[in-house]
């Protein structure tokens, strides 16, 4: 039990990485912005995990004495999903800005006719 | 539950149908909030990050074009950087409590006056809403204002000069839905 309290940790620094493998590694626009949704769902999850309190309920009153998750992460993570898909809408129309301008959304394609201008 | 939501990120490296693998990772990423007592959480993410945003990139995609270029340098180099965050992240876990531990120092502070007084306060059932209206409304008018910032971004960049004469309706329509939201949480 010791060693797998924590494993929910590690699932999603696992999830945290691949996202930020993604971002990285891959010189698709799109696919970066789509790597970055990954990462930032696993921060979510981060979240949310941590708020959990074993045998607690969702925190809606109902009956005398129930143990309650923590609803402050709850909150903090609503309002960051909702930003989040703000900032996923302004990049996705950068790439398409880019796309109109270049003519491509790679990235090492948009390098080399930076390079050529 | 965590293990299907990792492999169907896994998943997502390999293939162009990308944006739907996304989906379903926001889905169950949903169903795990829910599992994880958040449910508020859970039909926001289901809605904005399942729904929404696959509308969105749907509709990037359908200008930016459907296929991605795999690049010919090595991934070695990512994948060092990768793997050194990631177990530095993971030699970090050592001093965080334990899962659904109730001693933890994150329920210790605010959250039981929260759960306590909140009820009396607010006269709400739903402890995440009075905190998200009331007592963090603040949070909730910043929210809104970002949210507003980034649709006069979208329009700045794509709706009043526009320059393309072609499918010129769809980047007006990405950023809609995401003014809508803003009622949302």
């Amino acid at each position: 039990m010791e060693l797998l309290g924590k494993f929910n940790y590690w699932v999603i620094f696992i999830l945290m990485m691949i996202g930020f493998y993604v971002v990285i590694a891959r010189g698709n626009l799109v696919t970066k912005i789509i790597g970055l949704n990954v990462f930032q769902t696993s921060v979510f999850l981060l979240y949310i995990s941590m708020g959990k309190v074993a045998g607690g309920t969702a925190p809606i009153l109902h009956v005398e004495g129930a143990v309650y998750s923590n609803p402050l992460p709850h909150v903090l993570i609503l309002t960051a999903i909702v930003v989040g898909v703000a900032t996923t809408a302004l990049g996705l129309a950068l790439a398409v800005r880019i796309k109109d301008a270049y003519g491509t959304v790679e990235e090492d394609e948009i390098y080399a006719k930076d390079k050529r201008a | 539950m965590l293990v299907a939501t990792a492999t169907a990120a896994l998943w997502i490296r390999s293939l162009f149908a990308v944006t739907m693998l996304f989906s379903i990772y926001s889905l169950l990423a949903a169903s795990l909030f829910i599992t994880l007592d958040a449910v508020d959480v859970a039909f926001t993410e289901a809605a904005v990050g399942a729904g929404i945003s696959t509308v969105l990139v749907l509709t990037t995609l359908a200008r930016t074009g459907y296929r991605q270029r795999l690049r010919a340098q090595s991934v070695a180099l990512p994948m060092t950087v990768v793997i050194v965050t990631g177990a530095v992240l993971i030699w970090g876990t050592a001093d965080m409590p334990r899962f659904g531990d109730p001693l933890a120092p994150v329920h210790q502070h605010v959250a039981p006056r929260y759960i306590e007084d909140s009820p009396h306060e607010i006269g709400m059932p739903n402890m995440v809403t009075s905190i998200l209206a009331s007592y963090r409304g603040f949070d909730t008018l910043g929210e809104t204002a970002v949210i507003f910032t980034a649709g006069v971004g979208v329009l700045a960049l794509l709706g009043i000069r526009r320059r393309a004469p072609t499918r010129a309706q769809s980047p007006e329509d990405a950023s809609r839905p995401s003014e809508s939201e803003s009622e949302h949480g």
